[in-house]
């Protein structure tokens, strides 16, 4: 059974209904709240662009909401979310493995913590994009280069929090663990990796959004597809209803990106988590 | 030293291998044995050392100079048959439920699957958590989770639970309901437990022999009383009252008490 059928079964009846409703009127009232504050949104923008600037500069929501239909009918915003999508995925994805790998073996054994906490400690200054011109060079204006900078990015994100939280394992869980009579590779597997499921979630959570900010810096640098590259292709023709289109659908993916991370740690994770509630 | 002792400590002394060389010692020359299937509560002024001596039991720590035995074997290192409760949750599993909780020493040694599910049932049931056994920590109060902690420990037949405060955390209400509980299990099971506390009550209430430790540092055994009082303990009991009133100013002329008696050898 879990904890929330519990709970409602010791709720008596009628206080149960009451909750329910009141459960209920909290979300419409949020809803409410949340339409509100998107049309007033909306409302001022469109003023704007129609009292305060010329519209060629700043377009309207109209203007928009008409380009946005067209590339959506045309296809053309698949492809360029296709781009940026399987450019993040992919590098998130690999970058994710290395960075778990690397971080537990960093917090787990001194020795592996020795040979490489002072590259740890240099690069993670040198921000992802700094290796566009490199990778470049390297990988050529295909899709290696993107997703080697995403990777980067990734690793020292996840592999950080990762250590980070190896180290944090209570002393008493692992002396625990050898009082049992537990060799290092029980202790490692059934202590050490559980206690660092959250850390480790929540350094992948924290990396997706710098892989955002990346692939589309990347992007306008050097691509020949994405977001980043029909937001700096737009601006060549002068085309700003298309810029604001690319801004939205990133702002919009960025969104739901995180919210998906954030059902799937609560989830999967939360089972990990000593502070979440049940 | 009597051929009953199950644990003996000679001699010992103790100081973290980190700090300087020309700090004190926290234990100097200390000596003391358990007795089989005794139940030794350790008391003395905070910072005194208590815990430090189960650590050095435990083999989370070992001494720098002098010995520890158990049967005769000098210890090495933490081992099943000094199983520990731990003070407060942090020790548990918080991503097992209490039944995988106490299956855990059990899988460590290499027992079969079934034969150690019914074994942690068994000793759940033992520490009154029949039924419980599907939550996980964070659903169990602070009183459950130590009743795991219990568990677990008992479930893996250690010789010696050595106990570190384990009702410290607690409300004074269920500290004193977990008190009698452990006096019943420990006449039930026969194991020797070794029990730090500051409480003089809860030393009362639980132990054959009290120990009380000289204040910190370079500290040592100030005295053994023994708690004679039928069982189970009665705390309304006059002698109860006296014995607490002789521990209390023991401990107080060491809290208090000019350093006369530290004599240096």
């Amino acid at each position: 059974m879990s904890p929330e059928t519990s709970g409602i079964m010791q709720t008596p009846f009628g206080s149960l209904k009451k909750k329910r409703a009141s459960k209920r009127r909290s979300t419409l009232a949020s809803t409410i709240m949340l339409l509100a504050s998107l049309s007033a949104g909306v409302l001022i923008w469109h003023l704007v662009s129609t009292y305060m600037f010329s519209s060629i500069l700043f377009p309207g929501p109209l203007q928009v909401g008409t380009e946005a239909i067209a590339e959506i009918q045309s296809g053309s915003i698949f492809v360029d979310i296709g781009a940026s999508m399987f450019r993040i995925l992919a590098g998130f994805l690999i970058g994710s493995v290395i960075g778990i790998v690397l971080g537990l073996l960093v917090g787990f054994f001194p020795i592996v913590r020795s040979l490489f906490n002072p590259y740890l400690q240099f690069f993670r200054f040198i921000p992802p994009i700094a290796w566009v011109s490199p990778a470049m060079i390297w990988f050529g204006v295909g899709e290696e280069s993107k997703i080697f900078i995403i990777i980067y990015g990734t690793v020292f994100t996840v592999s950080l929090s990762t250590a980070l939280g190896v180290a944090g394992v209570h002393t008493n869980k692992i002396r625990a663990a050898q009082m049992f009579g537990a060799t290092e590779w029980q202790i490692f597997r059934w202590v050490i990796v559980p206690a660092a499921v959250t850390p480790i979630l929540q350094g992948m959570r924290i990396a997706m959004g710098i892989a955002f900010m990346t692939v589309i810096a990347a992007e306008m640098l050097a691509a020949n597809a994405g977001i980043g590259y029909s937001i700096l292709n737009a601006r060549l023709w002068m085309a700003t209803d298309k810029i604001f289109v690319g801004i939205f659908t990133l702002g919009i993916l960025g969104y739901l990106t995180d919210k998906i991370l954030e059902v799937a740690i609560h989830r999967f994770g939360r089972r990990f988590d000593s502070n979440a509630k049940r | 030293m009597s051929n009953a002792s199950l644990v003996s400590i000679r001699d010992v002394s103790f100081k973290h291998a980190s700090l300087p060389a020309d700090s004190p010692d926290i234990l100097r020359d200390l000596s003391l044995s358990l007795v089989r299937g005794e139940f030794m509560c350790i008391l003395g002024p905070s910072g005194c050392g208590k815990t430090t001596v189960l650590n050095l039991i435990a083999g989370f720590e070992s001494p720098t100079a002098g010995s520890i035995h158990m049967d005769g074997r000098p210890i090495d290192g933490p081992g099943v048959e000094r199983g520990v409760v731990f003070q407060g949750d942090d020790s548990l599993y918080h991503w097992l439920t209490a039944q995988a909780n106490v299956e855990f020493g059990l899988r460590v040694s290499g027992m079969k699957k079934t034969e150690r599910a019914a074994k942690a049932r068994q000793y759940l049931a033992l520490v009154g958590l029949r039924g419980q056994e599907h939550k996980y920590p964070a659903e169990l109060s602070g009183g459950m989770k130590q009743r795991v902690n219990v568990a677990r420990v008992l479930a893996c037949e250690s010789k010696v639970l050595l106990m570190d405060e384990p009702f410290g955390q607690l409300d004074a209400q269920t500290r004193i309901v977990l008190q009698d509980e452990l006096a019943t299990i420990w006449q039930k099971t026969q194991r020797t437990v070794f029990f730090v506390t500051h409480d003089i009550a809860e030393a009362i209430t639980l132990a054959d022999r009290i120990v009380v430790l000289k204040r910190g540092p370079r500290s040592n055994v100030k005295e053994i009383v023994n708690c004679d009082l039928d069982r189970p303990r009665d705390r309304s009991n006059p002698r109860f009252g006296e014995l607490y009133s002789r521990i209390s100013s023991l401990i107080a002329d060491e809290v208090l008490g000019v350093q006369t008696d530290r004599v240096t050898s």
